[in-house]
């Protein structure tokens, strides 16, 4: 196949599972997830800050594994489960983690906060109980240029005990 | 002041359930039906004349919908009147890497980036112009911006004396003299900047990551000459500003003009490269400065000196030189103030405001030449500076007019939570003190006019209460204080006011969210609006109520009216007199003194900060860990203290990063780390613990008594953190960031910073006559002293 440019393009139709949802698209095999969730999925709770794998911004989960949406490509997931902020609610009903947010001012800009959310449900899960240096250093390769981290940190610590 | 029931209430966020939830819309996650993609050739130069320009080639290639160059875009704009010296894309020279030449819109991204390499731009290279010492030479080829009267690369050039030098001079007992210098650094938001336009029927509406869609709407009108009636500019939901979207920008003026050319919806957004040449950030400052005391420690007189590296256009630049001047006199009583500034422009991205816009420099040099003073001459720096703070209610000898001031509370609290008086003295354990003032609004327009500077809308009917105002959310919060304000007077909850804010169709005029600004003058625009409302309201409850004469009587609070619910108090009046709209408006007083510049400093009212840093320096390694920091925030009132803490926090850090590690520099013309992991900024790990004192003064022209909490937090962190080095390893970086590498410099030399404050070509002060210190007159009143004394005012 030729694109635009009449440049040879590979591409492929991918399952990818997405909130527990299926989807077939047929995928240039270069597209980021980042891409594919933006673009092809209207998923657009998933940001960006640098697409170099820099930020943290892309942040989504692989199997409950937080991963830069930005450096994986969808072929490499060999339909393994993705999870987005749009994954996160029951329903409407906001998690405790995304209550915290929103209770504490934890999201100010608010455009840090998808993968902060993804990040931080992820050591929820692994550690249900964790210290303030240990949700500091599962969330240091996330970037907030706003909330100097302090209410980010308090929101994790109440959902952790709600 | 009456029972506040909403104000000084933490109440979540309005916008924050949708940003959890990934349902807010940015401006990069607008999808319009057919919309092209563009992408914005910049140049690979510093310093170059564009010889020729051939997209022939560019335009050839399918799925190109549209190549434009500078032709397309020949009108001058930029931010300030005084500075039109941008073009959306250049044509006859460029003056930083990075600058805008050519623009195409194209099917996808990847065709556009495919077009951008087919262009071909012939280009004479210049020398390039890297540093404030090199702009005030002679340039080897020709001026970055052409000039009929100034020297050199010089921008600006101010030179003003305040009171009485010579009489301060003899008054001193000790003099000191001190050089610093302060490092450029970049706002990094988290979002690129990004726009949309759409153009249908001969209307063109543009969706922006902007802080001011008001100043966007002027410069697309002056542009693309249309009509201000043909144009709606739109805040999208915003990923952070800290200043850097605050100039309207190429991008924005580029997917406009693509947009009427094509007939199709445009987007671009740039990428986190292309932020980093857009900037409008820190400006690099050198300062020199030279500060008698009495006796007592007691300042007699000040000369302060400042120079700066512009980059490549103006921007606020003008103002900025202003502003590395002004608020010296806000938080010290300066008797005798002579200042002189100078901007130069460079061949980088163009500096401009950053949170604290030109005034965390001088604050920075102001605060560390305090305590080395304090330190020859034996006294305690924080006794030094308490000595000499500013009296509430008094005039700077500037004319700077100081309202509420709470820098004693202030200090109190940050000295007792911190035990700075009694804290353990050990090598390579530290702490610092400082504090600092920032203005709640610039008291002039950018562009001169009589207008207010802010406007609120209130509407009522039957379905309930909405506000209109044109400031835009960048996350600061500016909503909340909307709905705060109106829900405040309506007795109704922040959660029953609906909102409509940054639309320039639907809301009336905002100067923007920047200068701290947007809680004083919208928030007391928004007081007017819904205190004219309720009175309305309960008009129409009384006459069904069969009250007359003292209206006071009819209760409002708890969602009620009187003996109605709320909404049926809306009914009620949208039976009287149909629905209801009233308007409030802000204007500041006319405070600034009798001379040319005196509208850059003058605020309605300034917040005050003190700030305690507690550090470890490490005498092996050099790596400074700052272990926590206490601030207290003179914020007038706090109209919601959870957003005032997150400001407050957020502050605390974006110094820390200016302070250790943030800096935008170059080598050979290109910048040395364009990209998110190479420009160093804190992560959790390097952010300590932010322990916050709110202090309320209750301001009188303030809205409840508010004042500003976006900005001036940053101010004191920097000083303080370098004193708290001083204090744990006694020897002084003298400019930032503190790097290992400079403490480990220090260590040998005792001291790491500017050697030398250049030649500058200083022009006849402009001598102003102080005012008397009491002096608190304002408007009409002041300018008639003025016009009486013969001043120029």
């Amino acid at each position: 196949m030729l694109n635009e440019l009449d440049r040879p393009v590979d591409r492929r139709v991918l399952g990818i599972r997405v909130n527990g949802e299926d989807h077939q698209l047929l995928l240039p095999v270069h597209k980021t997830l980042l891409e594919v969730l933006r673009e092809d999925l209207g998923l657009t709770g998933t940001k960006h800050g640098c697409e170099l794998g820099e930020c943290g911004t892309c942040t989504v989960l692989v199997e409950g594994e937080p991963h830069l949406s930005c450096l994986v490509l969808p072929v490499q997931l060999n339909g393994r489960e993705v999870t987005t902020v749009e994954g996160l609610a029951a329903g409407s009903e906001l998690s405790p983690l995304q209550r915290a947010f929103v209770d504490l001012g934890a999201a100010q800009c608010g455009y840090c906060t998808p993968g902060m959310l993804l990040a931080a449900t992820a050591l929820l899960r692994a550690n249900p109980m964790p210290s303030n240096h240990e949700i500091r250093e599962a969330l240091a390769g996330n970037l907030c240029r706003c909330t100097g981290y302090s209410k980010i940190v308090e929101a994790v610590e109440l959902a952790a005990r709600a | 002041m009456p029972d506040l029931k909403i104000v000084g209430k933490a109440v979540a966020k309005p916008d924050a359930p949708a940003k959890v939830i990934g349902a807010a819309v940015y401006a990069d996650d607008i999808v319009l039906p057919r919309m092209l993609h563009c992408k914005i050739l910049r140049s690979p130069h510093p310093h170059a004349r564009i010889l020729s320009i051939d997209a022939s080639a560019a335009r050839r290639i399918r799925g190109v919908k549209a190549v434009i160059t500078g032709e397309d875009l020949p009108i001058k704009f930029g931010i300030l009147p005084v500075s039109q010296d941008e073009r959306a894309l250049e044509a006859e020279k460029v003056r930083y890497v990075g600058d805008p030449v050519a623009a195409v819109a194209a099917v996808d991204e990847e065709t556009a980036a495919a077009a951008l390499d087919a262009i071909r731009v012939e280009y004479e290279v210049l020398a390039p112009v890297m540093s404030i010492e090199e702009g005030l030479e002679q340039p080897k080829d020709e001026r970055i911006h052409a000039s009929r009267s100034l020297p050199a690369n010089v921008h600006r050039l101010q030179s003003y004396e305040f009171g009485d030098l010579e009489a301060g001079w003899a008054r001193a007992r000790h003099q000191r003299e001190d050089l610093f210098f302060f490092q450029g650094n970049t706002h990094l938001p988290m979002e690129q900047h990004s726009a949309v336009a759409q153009w249908v029927d001969g209307r063109l509406t543009l969706w922006s990551s902007t802080q001011v869609v008001h100043y966007v709407h002027r410069a697309l009108a002056r542009v693309l000459e249309l009509p201000m009636t043909r144009i709606r500019v739109i805040g999208a939901v915003h990923g952070g500003g800290f200043g850097g979207k605050t100039d309207p920008f190429s991008h924005e003026l580029v997917v406009a003009k693509l947009a009427m050319i094509t007939g199709r919806p445009v987007k671009c957004t740039l990428t986190r490269e292309e932020v980093f040449y857009a900037h409008r950030g820190r400006h690099p400052v050198l300062m020199w400065v030279r500060t008698g005391v009495d006796e007592d420690g007691r300042i007699t007189a000040m000369h302060f000196r400042s120079a700066l590296d512009g980059g490549g256009y103006g921007s606020y630049g003008a103002a900025s030189v202003f502003y590395t001047g002004t608020l010296q006199t806000v938080t010290y009583d300066i008797p005798a103030y002579k200042f002189e500034g100078v901007r130069v422009f460079t061949n980088k991205p163009p500096c401009g405001p950053k949170r604290g816009h030109g005034t965390p420099q001088p604050r920075f040099a102001l605060e560390l030449h305090l305590d080395k003073i304090a330190q020859e001459i034996g006294i305690d720096p924080v006794e030094l500076k308490r000595r000499n703070f500013v009296k509430p209610f008094t005039r700077a000898v500037n004319w700077l007019r100081i309202t509420s001031c709470g820098l004693e509370e202030c200090t109190d609290k940050v000295l007792a939570a911190s035990g700075y008086a009694t804290r353990a003295r050990r090598r390579g354990r530290g702490m610092g003190f400082a504090v600092s003032a920032y203005m709640s609004g610039a008291g002039t327009a950018i562009y001169w006019n009589d207008m207010p500077h802010s406007e609120v809308q209130v509407k009522v009917d039957r379905t309930g209460v909405t506000a209109y105002c044109g400031a835009m959310d960048i996350g600061q919060g500016s909503d909340s204080v909307l709905a705060h304000i109106v829900a405040e007077e309506l007795g109704v909850e922040p959660a029953d006011v609906r909102l409509v804010t940054a639309d320039t169709d639907s809301t009336p005029i905002d100067l923007g969210s920047y200068s701290s600004r947007v809680t004083f003058m919208a928030g007391n625009a928004a007081l007017e609006a819904a205190r004219k409302m309720r009175a309305l309201l309960v008009s129409a409850v009384a006459e069904r109520m069969g009250v007359s004469g003292d209206l006071d009587e009819i209760e409002v609070g708890g969602g009620r009216i009187g003996d109605f619910e709320f909404l049926e108090a809306c009914e009620l009046a949208e039976t009287r007199w149909g629905a209801l709209s009233t308007a409030g408006a802000y204007t500041p007083p006319r405070i600034g003194g009798p001379f040319k510049g005196s509208g850059v400093g003058p605020s309605p009212a300034y917040s005050y900060s003190a700030a305690v840093v507690d550090a470890e320096a490490d005498e092996r390694t050099g790596i400074v860990t700052v272990k926590r920091v206490w601030i207290a925030h003179d914020v007038g009132r706090a109209i919601d203290p959870l957003l005032v803490i997150g400001q407050v926090e957020g502050g605390v850090y974006m110094g820390l990063g200016e302070a250790l590690m943030e800096e935008q520099t170059f080598r050979k013309g290109l910048h040395k780390w364009p990209s998110m992991l190479e420009y160093k900024s804190p992560t959790f790990l390097d952010t300590p613990e932010i322990e916050t004192f709110l202090v309320e003064t209750v301001d009188p022209e303030g809205p409840y008594g508010a004042k500003e909490a976006g900005q001036g937090p940053l101010l004191p962190v920097i000083p303080a953190l370098n004193a708290a080095l001083f204090d744990a390893l006694g020897v002084w970086v003298d400019e930032t960031p503190i790097t290992p590498e400079k403490v480990l410099k220090a260590l040998k030399d005792g001291r790491v910073g500017p050697k030398a404050f250049p030649a500058v070509p200083w022009p006849e002060p402009i001598v102003v006559a102080p005012p008397a210190p009491d002096d608190m007159r304002i408007g009409a009143e002041l300018e008639a002293a003025f016009a009486q004394a013969g001043g120029d005012a």
